[in-house]
């Protein structure tokens, strides 16, 4: 008997037959989990990460059905496809949680952070840090005449990227919003 | 028609609705309005605990006796506080109980004070879920749903932190069909498709083996006979863990024992041999796996569970089937006749060859003496002495619970509560208790080591307040049995503080209570010693003094494989490496 080709029970999205299990691999998945608003529901998700030893690579959550109650967290986490699949199954099972979709397994989706990064500078220093930020289209949304705050949208992989350029010419501060993500299509 | 009342009202009324008969508690300044309300009703029975631990183990032996929902009432601060250890137990072996604690009120919450702890704070890595109500017109509703989520899917604790102002305040109150339920609906039928692989898998099969766990007590007792008639018709052989005893009889052919760290070794060795592993509500705890890359190595593995996070959580298996034990069952039990009751017949008939070779070892022989009582000896006459009675058997933890569970024979679900998965001294004692409130003339048996049952011991207050004639047969080793075991294999015979020191007289300790206390040293007259135990109208406390070096054999030693384990006490020394010694 090969493999059987049998869907992991309740997380029907999971894209496990496709994935060999046995891989060590460490994968990130953006995972969309949507839950009920309530009271200590964000320490409940942060508690099982924690008591289970799972990674947070970031996290967000805000409501996003006032009437329905319904909050939705974006964790990006990462592990080998078996822990991935424990942390679906175990986000799932929870009672105040009403689905858990893997983003990353179910298709293309799109990923989007906002930052923002006060750099600090004078003359020629200033003078890229503008040029760099028009290219990489962040906002200025503040300005003095020592410093810039820029506001920037995009994937984490771009905000990587112009943080690491600011460094240099005077960043100060950075502050990111963590993932926000959804499917691609309908 | 709604009605109008205070939240503590609702609290009692909302229990009624229930179904509750019984609430075990312990009252203090924050739940005072809830045991006023108490106070002034009949239908429902308040057994005073002595310690909030109390009253959550006793809570949970109801609930495993009887398959409904436990209550326990506690107080805020300590008495909340005093729960945890019980909530953490019904955790892990999935034990459905609500808890009810009281709160400081709301407007007091994070001020420190009198009393205040974050209850839900605390308690919310060791229920299934918690709530803390803050506005009564929702108290009633949520305590409702707390019942629904206690036993609905994977059952387990939930906890409701009622804070004292939302008792006294009034709203109306929401019975239980008009309760809002519907976002927790876990899946019991399983998907038809991989059902049938697994009837194609056992049709097949050469050496096929049917390893049950609690989740077959927690379905119910039709699963059970779902599981008895599935195993008759293919005749295929069944071990089970120590919280599935009872799933499948002791008596039946096709058993084979208990499998595990101090499991049967035709159990394990069938487990580690077996063509095709049907793990049917077991969770592939690690006092059964071993060494995960030595467990079955040959084996297929199905797994049917109600917990998709049980399946592959520690052994990926071949096929997972999400659902109810007992749904599964009826499902595959149909496939299976109507695809004309198919077994490799060859193969089963030299796979239990195979099993009745394994089972000539007679891994449970041990030395006699006609000396000193040895734990088994006592075991084999309770069990000999109480055959055929309406019986209870609860446990304490160490080794005494190993050798209950392996010279005890239980031929019907719901008959032995133990504490498996924490593994809690202490359980034992109330936990016999909550059982027999429930059975009140059954025969309800506590197997206890003597270190254990004084971790709970106040507890015979209880048991003598409300008549309960709880028998605590105490195999007294005066050694924290287990711990002594595992010093002298792995930690070259040092034994560190495994002594029962300044141990009280048992029999004294009886009478103290107002009970019968009796001691026996003799095996001589260990059999009238248990038969004027069986015969006292009362709670009995017995002080069995037994062999104090006998160890609990067979033993798979941590980090070994199945076929590498213990029989007796020949080459033990050494058998644990140092890596097989970091586990517990
Ligand atoms: C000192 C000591 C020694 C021990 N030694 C052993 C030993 O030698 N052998 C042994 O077996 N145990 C031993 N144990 C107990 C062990 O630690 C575990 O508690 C036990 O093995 C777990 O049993 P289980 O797999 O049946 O799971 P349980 O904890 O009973 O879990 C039940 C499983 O069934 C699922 N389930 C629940 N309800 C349903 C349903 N309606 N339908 C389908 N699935 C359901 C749950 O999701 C869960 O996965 C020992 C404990 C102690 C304290
Ligand atoms: C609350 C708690 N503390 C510690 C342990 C660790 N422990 C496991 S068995 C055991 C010894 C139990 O001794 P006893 O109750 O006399 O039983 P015996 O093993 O002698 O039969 C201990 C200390 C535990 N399981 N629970």
């Amino acid at each position: 008997m090969s493999a059987l080709n049998i869907k992991k029970g309740a997380t029907s999205h999971s894209a496990y037959d496709l994935r060999d299990p046995h891989s060590e691999a460490v994968e990130s998945h953006t995972l969309a989990v949507i839950v009920e608003n309530e009271p200590g529901v964000l320490a409940r998700v942060i508690g099982l990460f924690s008591a289970r030893g799972y990674n947070i690579d970031s996290l967000t959550v805000a409501e996003v059905d006032h009437t329905g109650h319904r909050s939705r967290i974006t964790i990006v986490t990462s592990g080998t496809p078996a822990v991935i699949d424990q942390v679906e199954a175990q986000l799932g099972r929870m009672v105040s949680v009403y689905d858990v979709h893997d983003l990353t397994a179910e298709g293309p989706c799109v990923q989007r952070e906002l930052a923002l990064f006060k750099v600090a500078g004078k003359g020629e220093h200033r003078i890229e840090a503008l040029r760099l930020a028009e290219i990489f289209r962040a906002h200025v949304v503040d300005s003095t005449l020592e410093s810039f705050v820029f506001e920037m949208t995009g994937t984490p992989e771009k905000i990587d990227s112009f943080a690491e350029l600011m460094r240099p010419l005077g960043l100060r501060e950075l502050a990111r919003t963590g993932v926000a993500a959804l499917s691609r299509g309908v | 028609m709604t009605k109008a009342m205070t939240g503590a009202r609702m609290v009692v009324q909302a229990l009624k609705d229930q179904g509750v008969d019984v609430v075990f508690g312990y009252p203090g300044g924050a739940v005072l309005p809830i045991y006023d309300e108490i106070f002034q009703q009949n239908d429902i029975r308040h057994v005073l605990v002595r310690h909030e631990q109390g009253a959550i183990h006793m809570a949970e032996g109801y609930a495993r006796s009887t398959g409904k929902v436990g209550v326990a009432l506690v107080t805020s601060g300590p008495g909340a506080t005093n729960a945890v250890t019980g909530l953490t137990d019904a955790l892990l072996d999935s034990i459905p109980i609500v808890v009810l604690s009281g709160q400081v009120p709301t407007f007091m919450i994070g001020t420190d004070g009198f009393q205040e702890a974050d209850t839900v704070g605390i308690t919310r890595p060791c229920t299934k879920h918690n709530w803390l109500v803050k506005d009564t017109a929702r108290l009633s509703e949520v305590i409702h749903q707390a019942f629904h989520v206690a036993k609905s899917g994977r059952p387990g604790p939930v906890l409701v932190d009622i804070p004292k102002d939302v008792q006294f305040a009034t709203a109306e109150y929401t019975p239980a069909p008009k309760a809002r339920v519907d976002h927790y609906q876990p899946r019991v039928k399983g998907d038809i498709e991989a059902i049938t692989r697994m009837v194609e898998m056992l049709e097949t099969a050469e050496r096929p083996l049917f390893y049950t766990g609690g989740g077959v007590i927690n379905s119910g007792v039709a699963a059970s006979q779902l599981l008895r008639e599935f195993v008759e018709a293919t005749g295929f052989p069944i071990t089970s863990t120590l919280m599935g005893l009872g799933a499948y009889p002791a008596s039946g052919d096709k058993w084979i024992g208990m499998l595990g760290m101090h499991g049967l070794y035709e159990a394990n060795l069938a487990m580690h041999d077996c063509d095709l592993m049907l793990n049917i509500g077991a969770r592939f705890d690690d006092r059964i796996t071993g060494r995960i890359a030595d467990f079955s190595p040959r084996s297929k593995k199905v797994h049917v569970d109600i917990d998709p996070s049980s399946i592959n959580k520690v052994i990926r298996v071949d096929l997972g089937i999400v659902g109810d034990v007992g749904h599964v069952l009826e499902d595959a039990l149909r496939i299976w006749k109507a695809r004309g009751r198919k077994v490799n017949k060859d193969g089963l008939a030299k796979w239990w060859k195979q099993i009745n070779e394994w089972r000539a070892v007679k891994c449970l022989s041990y030395k006699p003496s006609d000396k000193t009582i040895k734990p088994q000896y006592a075991l084999e006459r309770l069990e000999a002495l109480t055959k055929g009675m309406d019986r209870y058997i609860t446990t304490e933890v160490g080794q005494h619970q190993m050798w209950a569970a392996q010279f005890l024979g239980f031929d019907a679900p719901n008959r032995w509560m133990t504490s498996g998965g924490l593994g809690t001294m202490g359980y034992g004692l109330p936990a016999s208790i909550g059982v027999q409130i429930a059975h009140p003339d059954a025969l309800v048996i506590n197997v206890a080591g003597e270190a254990s049952w004084l971790m709970n011991m106040q507890e015979m207050g209880t048991a003598m307040q409300f008549r309960a004639p709880v028998k605590q047969f105490i195999l007294n080793n005066e050694r924290l049995g287990m711990v002594r075991q595992w010093q002298e294999l792995l930690h070259g015979e040092r034994y560190s503080s495994s002594w029962s020191e300044s141990l009280p007289d048992f029999v004294k300790l009886a009478e103290a209570f107002g009970c019968k206390g009796i001691k026996c040293a003799d095996p001589k007259d260990l059999d009238d010693a248990i038969l004027e135990m069986l015969r006292y109208d009362g709670p009995v406390i017995f002080d069995c003094l037994v062999e104090k070096h006998e160890n609990c054999f067979p033993m798979i030693p941590s980090g070994k494989p199945h076929n590498e384990m213990l029989l007796g006490n020949a080459e033990t020394q050494g058998v644990i490496k140092a890596a097989g010694a970091v586990l517990v």
